[in-house]
């Protein structure tokens, strides 16, 4: 479980160009949730993000995870990079061993584990993100094509084995497919882990369909926290945030308002087209 | 953390100092310099420490700004002025074994410490109340006499233009790849002066590559839209010389009259 507790953080603090990115944000999330965090541009959650493993120390407030404070400065650092993994925004720009395999390899070798328990985890991460390893393991990364290179800088993480799994927006700039395939590929690990996975995506459909929570953050404050259905139902909110609903949920929306009985809360097109089905038999 | 560094830092303001065309300010800067070395006595740097303390007051950026600045550069002043006490032969007025304290090592030591610090604060006057375009448009300006004897001019001021503007951005990059190496447990603070080294690869290698990715797409962006250093350009911004512009030159050219003037007569 992670509680977070009104933190706050402040950049620059005491000069000219201080910044409040964050404001006295408190939210709790359950273990083996799916969050998904939404914010305008410059909203704060990266640098909320970077918080969960230790990057960022708060001004104030505290984080607590399975009932360690990682805010304390006593918990040691290493211990919780392992417990938390972050994968950055365009996290392929951190790659820079000659091997793929090497490459996975230096978070693990950071934690200090045998060489056998290091190769192992290498493999079983490289083939978590779907890629075989017998044929990347020994080529270069910058040889890869851009999606392939996001597989790798993840297993990278994965392969430390966190307990929670963070992701700032984990499909930034790639192309349809890849875009499907590596979210398929974060579902298809949170469900065989089990474990906790956040993430920040700008995509209103990829959120509705996955998460099993929804934090909104607006201008460094958490303006919304609970299930798609609670935080998408309110629709003038999450436009004046300059934030968009899911596809579904706008054509729901546009339909109720043109007088057709339909229910408020469809997130997905598949939901909306039973829905709009059930309606039209009637 | 890395972005602490103020280094060449603008401080975006909105008077007199900021106001100065650029090439005066450049040109008075470096004939304090010149003064700030010709100068050996304690009237000549009261002197220059009131004509700075002037251009601080009228800059209006505030002074915990500039102290910044000189925080880095501190560990060289005190070493500088360390060596000269020592070092320095005259009337001994403390020893201690082989080290010894004289007169005229004092002297120099507290000579060297004001020239430095006021050297310092001098230049970082000039960045701090100048954008970087300004500078190098004033650099241009300044060396297109010499474009007569072969001098690329503008191709010179453009390569500075464009190094200014990447400082703050591949700070942002190495920070950025910091925290993602950390974030994979990378250690950058333990371990001997090897381990240490070793360390800096994983920072070192996507610093490069994002250098180069960088410089490539700008380069890709200007030729795009057309961008030829050799025709003739004209200006956004033009410079113009202003009465406040002659006034500072006067200020400062008297300032550096009064100093040689004050040398050798005395
Ligand atoms: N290292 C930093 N130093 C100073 N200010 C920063 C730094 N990082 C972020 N900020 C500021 O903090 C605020 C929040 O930034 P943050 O990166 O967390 O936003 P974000 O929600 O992730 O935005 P995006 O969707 O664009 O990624 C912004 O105003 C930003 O300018
Ligand atoms: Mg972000």
């Amino acid at each position: 479980m992670i509680e977070v507790k009104n933190l706050t953080h402040v950049y620059n603090e005491g000069l000219p160009h201080e910044t409040k990115a964050l404001d006295d944000i408190s939210f709790t999330i359950k273990d083996g949730s799916f969050v998904g965090i939404i914010g305008h541009t410059g909203s704060g959650k990266s640098t909320l993000l970077q918080h969960l493993n230790g990057l960022l120390k708060p001004s104030s407030g505290t984080i607590v995870i399975d009932g360690v404070d990682i805010t304390d400065s006593h918990t040691k650092m290493l211990d919780i990079r392992r417990r938390v993994g972050l994968v950055f925004q365009y996290p392929e720009y951190q790659l820079f061993e000659e091997t793929v395999a090497k490459d996975v390899a230096f978070g693990p070798a950071n934690l200090g584990l045998s060489q056998e328990e290091i190769d192992e985890r290498v493999r079983r991460s490289i083939e978590l993100v779907g890629l075989d390893y017998e044929r990347v393991k020994d080529q270069s990364p910058f040889e890869l094509s851009g999606g392939q290179k996001r597989r790798v800088a993840i297993a990278g993480v994965l392969a430390m084995e966190p307990e929670v799994l963070v992701l700032d927006e984990p499909t930034a700039g790639l192309n349809p497919k890849a875009h499907l395939d590596i979210l398929d590929m974060v579902e298809e690990i949170h469900k065989r882990e089990n474990n906790i996975t956040i993430f920040v995506s700008h995509n209103m459909n990829d959120i509705a369909r996955m998460s099993d929570q929804v934090l909104v953050i607006h201008q460094g404050r958490l303006a919304m926290d609970g299930t798609p259905a609670q935080v998408f139902a309110r629709e003038d909110e999450i436009r004046s945030m300059g934030l968009a609903l899911p596809d579904a949920t706008e054509i729901v929306s546009h339909l109720r308002k043109e007088g057709m009985e339909l229910p408020a809360d469809c997130l997905t097109v598949d939901q909306a087209a039973e829905a709009i089905a059930k309606a039209l038999e009637k | 953390m890395i972005r602490d560094i103020t280094l060449g830092q603008y401080y975006p303001g909105n008077s007199v100092i900021h106001k100065l065309d650029p090439r005066v300010k450049i040109l008075a800067t470096l004939l304090y310099i010149v003064a700030l070395f010709v100068v050996n006595d304690f009237p000549g740097f009261i002197v220059a420490v009131v004509l700075l303390e002037a251009v601080i007051i009228l800059s209006k950026v505030p002074r915990r700004y500039i102290w910044r600045g000189l925080k880095p550069v501190l560990i060289i002043i005190a070493f500088t002025l360390t060596v000269n006490i020592f070092m320095v032969g005259g009337d001994i007025i403390w020893q201690f074994g082989i080290l010894h304290i004289t007169r005229q090592g004092l002297r120099t030591a507290a000579f060297v410490g004001i020239r430095l610090v006021l050297l310092i604060i001098g230049s970082s006057m000039l960045t701090l109340t100048t954008r970087p375009i300004g500078l190098t448009d004033g650099i241009e300006a300044l060396l297109s006499p010499f474009k007569k004897v072969g001098l690329p001019a503008h191709e010179l001021a453009m390569m500075m233009t464009i190094a200014l503007r990447f400082i703050p951005t591949l700070l942002e990059e190495t920070d950025k790849i910091i925290k993602a190496q950390q974030a994979r447990g990378a250690d950058f603070e333990s371990g001997n002066i090897l381990r240490r080294a070793k360390a800096l690869v994983p920072i070192l290698v996507p610093l490069f590559i994002s250098a180069f990715r960088i410089a490539q797409d700008l380069a890709m962006a200007m030729e795009a839209r057309c961008y030829g250093g050799v025709v003739k350009r004209t200006r956004m911004n033009a410079m113009k010389f202003a009465r406040r512009d002659l006034i500072a030159t006067v200020i400062f050219c008297a300032f550096l009259a009064v100093i040689v003037l004050q040398r050798v007569l005395l």
